[in-house]
């Protein structure tokens, strides 16, 4: 079988639900005719009809507030954010109402809310954020954000059929970079599940979505310049976290460094520190460590984004500062 | 009265003024039946009130009270027009739209007292809970965000080819919001079976509808989205019907969404706390002297429809009884669980589990309870330790 990018592996997973589910469909701004900005949904009006793939007006809170009234109705909609910075005006519906249906008026909402994300693509302060940490703080939300053209198919297909409201981050600088042969069959990658992308002895790097990539290439400098041996985890999914495998590789290598491309107060680093704070703290040998980008809004210009967003150089002098520690 | 501007508006104060209904209106094919058990559906909603009144003031209301007092012809008016099968989603001073769609008295005390049994399993407070099944939808505080769920549910209604049809409600304040015009817009341009019904009430909490809008009239905005407007004296349960009936009509016909605005008064404050102190001298005492809808409704019934003065009273004394037995049954049940707090919040994981300082504990409420030392309670004792 022939490789497939990140963005054809999204939308193989899109053609497949819809044609296993007739209530699974898409909406939002330019995703028929046009084929979405990205053209993640490219071709499949033509495949699946207006009816199925809708064009709405530009309306965050509409679009996800209409998407919440038709999966309590047994629908399945999958719901796109033009750019996943444009999610915020949809927050209190997705916060407020979405993520408390079940709980308080047990309602389900299956629904997916899904849209380019991040960095290193010179996009500047609206079209480059990854708004995860936020969504991740509310109970009743899951949110996935795949690293691999595998996980981006897997994942979107649990997310489809999961019974709640998945939110799945995808990564605009890996849209086309990434590519990988997919998995024959019902390709299903279960959420709340990480991934060891790279086994490793001496230290471990947490991670997900496009820093998983920046981590590997640290990974490979570390063994050639250092010879030290590096496991990399990509989370895959944020909410759940993989609390099993989080501990299983703090206590294997005793050193952990957390890397995230979103801003460092309040993102997930933090959390995933104090979980192992919590649970090995008797294992490890040195201070959890992260390396994120600045607490500034994501600047334009190249020189200002490269300062400002994790780089794999970055990843090398954190990783020397915890082995050495 | 707020501005200079609502008193024509608002003729309906004059005094209990007949709506016109010529031989076309939805009304005239109403059974005598139907037009009692619009008044039962009325009464209900006032009775049911004044028992959660006495609730509240024995503190066996957990939380705060919200009065639709002098509104029960807007909601109960409007639900009627629906069918079985179509779905609603009430705010919280449509009791009425909840009872006329099936919600229960004893649903409405149990979740009122937060008790383990009530529709939400006390996660929810008052009456924002809903049953698909029986076609409504629980609200949720942030005013207007119903108005794009509902646009959803209608898509899904159009989507399936189900002939089914929903209805919105949304206060004079709510217009103000994004989600409200978000959720219309969308709608109207899906064409989806959607009435929209907006009930001006005069307030939102304090701010009067001249502080909420430049516009003269909410119906107005219907033209800004390319939809029908209609707008009805929502103290006359017949016109509510007749208007919101035909919006109805519109929206199973295949003719999209229809806004509805209808004029009303709210008598209580916001909420039970809430002593109106903005309310100018007298226009509360005016609308209740002049324009109360059941005793508007019930006067009609006599006059206009031969109803006799037994069978009126004997529907106040069948609501007085249905009230009286749903209390005894409500106040009977228990509080919830407290470990019920970590279950449902998915489907997949099905709970929560407890945080490692309440592994073993059953509740955590006697700890929660004002322990001595809890400030401003207990004062005395510290300050002399």
């Amino acid at each position: 079988m022939a490789e497939i990018t990140y963005l054809e592996a999204i939308r193989e997973a899109l053609i497949e639900e819809m044609e296993r589910d007739v209530n699974v469909f898409c909406l939002g701004e330019d995703i028929g005719r046009y084929g979405g900005a990205f053209k993640v949904t490219d071709g499949l009006i033509d495949r699946f009809g207006e009816a199925r793939v809708l064009d709405t007006p530009i309306s965050e809170v509409g679009i996800v507030g209409a998407a919440a009234g038709a999966a309590h109705m047994g629908m399945r909609p999958i719901v796109e954010m033009q750019f996943i910075d444009f999610i915020a005006n949809a927050y209190d519906m997705l916060t407020n109402y979405v993520a408390t249906s079940r709980y308080r008026a047990l309602l389900p909402c299956p629904m997916v809310v899904r849209g380019p994300s991040g960095g290193y693509v010179r996009g500047g302060p609206f079209h480059s954020q990854n708004p995860e940490a936020g969504f991740i703080h509310t109970p009743g939300l899951k949110v996935v954000y795949p690293a691999t053209a595998e996980d981006a198919k897997g994942l979107m297909k649990a997310a489809v059929r999961d019974d709640d409201c998945v939110l799945f981050f995808e990564h605009k600088y890996l849209y086309r970079r990434v590519k990988a042969e997919m998995p024959a069959g019902d390709h299903v990658v279960p959420i709340g599940k990480a991934r060891v992308a790279r086994g490793g002895r001496d230290l471990s790097i947490i991670t997900y979505a496009a820093t998983v990539w920046k981590a590997l290439e640290a990974a490979a400098t570390l063994e050639k310049e250092d010879g030290l041996s590096v496991e990399v985890v990509d989370l895959r999914s944020l909410a759940p976290l993989d609390d099993e495998a989080i501990q299983a590789t703090a206590r294997k290598t005793n050193r952990v460094l957390v890397v995230h491309e979103d801003t460092r107060t309040g993102g997930i680093a933090g959390e995933i520190t104090a979980r192992i704070n919590e649970t090995s703290f008797a294992w490890l040998d040195a201070p959890v460590l992260r390396v994120t980008a600045h607490d500034v809004p994501l600047p334009y210009a190249p020189q200002l984004e490269d300062f400002v967003l994790p780089q794999t150089t970055d990843i090398v002098r954190a990783a020397r500062t915890l082995a050495a520690y | 009265m707020p501005t200079g501007r609502r008193t024509p508006r608002r003729s309906a104060t004059g005094g209990p003024a007949v709506a016109a209904r010529d031989s076309e209106s939805p009304s005239t094919q109403l059974s005598s039946e139907q037009r009692l058990e619009l008044y039962y559906w009325m009464r209900l909603t006032r009775t049911l009130e004044e028992r959660l009144v006495a609730l509240y003031r024995q503190t066996k209301v957990v939380g705060g009270l919200f009065r639709s007092l002098g509104q029960e012809a807007d909601a109960v008016g409007s639900a009627f027009a629906l069918e079985r099968r179509d779905v609603l989603s009430p705010l919280i001073r449509n009791l009425g739209s909840m009872l006329v769609k099936g919600a229960t008295p004893v649903e409405i005390l149990r979740q009122y007292m937060a008790k383990g049994d009530s529709p939400t399993r006390g996660r929810e407070l008052n009456i924002h809970f809903g049953d698909t099944e029986r076609g409504f939808i629980g609200q949720i505080s942030p005013l207007g965000d119903m108005v794009p769920v509902m646009a959803g549910v209608t898509l899904s209604f159009k989507m399936r080819g189900e002939d089914r049809v929903g209805l919105v409600y949304a206060g004079d304040g709510a217009t103000s919001t994004g989600a409200f015009h978000e959720g219309i817009n969308f709608a109207a341009v899906q064409r989806c079976p959607l009435v929209v019904v907006v009930e001006n009430n005069g307030y939102a909490y304090s701010t009067p509808t001249s502080k909420q809008t430049a516009a003269a009239r909410f119906v107005d905005k219907a033209i800004g989205y390319g939809i029908p407007g209609e707008r009805a004296d929502g103290n006359d349960v017949l016109a509510v019907y007749d208007v919101t009936r035909r919006a109805v009509d519109r929206a199973r016909r295949g003719e999209g969404v229809s806004l509805v605005e209808l004029m009303t008064y709210r008598r209580k404050g916001h909420a039970e706390h809430d002593n109106q102190s903005y309310v100018p001298d007298g226009e509360v005492e005016r609308w209740e002297r002049e324009n109360d809808p059941l005793t508007r409704y019930s006067a009609r019934l006599r006059d206009e429809f031969d109803a006799s003065d037994d069978e009126i009273s004997s529907i106040d004394e069948r609501v007085r009884r249905d009230v009286d037995e749903a209390t005894d049954v409500a106040e009977r049940s228990g509080p919830p669980a407290p470990l019920d707090a970590l279950v449902g919040i998915y489907a997949d994981p099905p709970a929560e589990k407890p945080l490692w300082y309440r592994e073993g504990q059953e509740s955590a409420v006697a700890a929660h309870e004002r322990a001595e030392g809890w400030g401003t309670f207990n004062t005395t004792s510290k300050a002399s330790s």
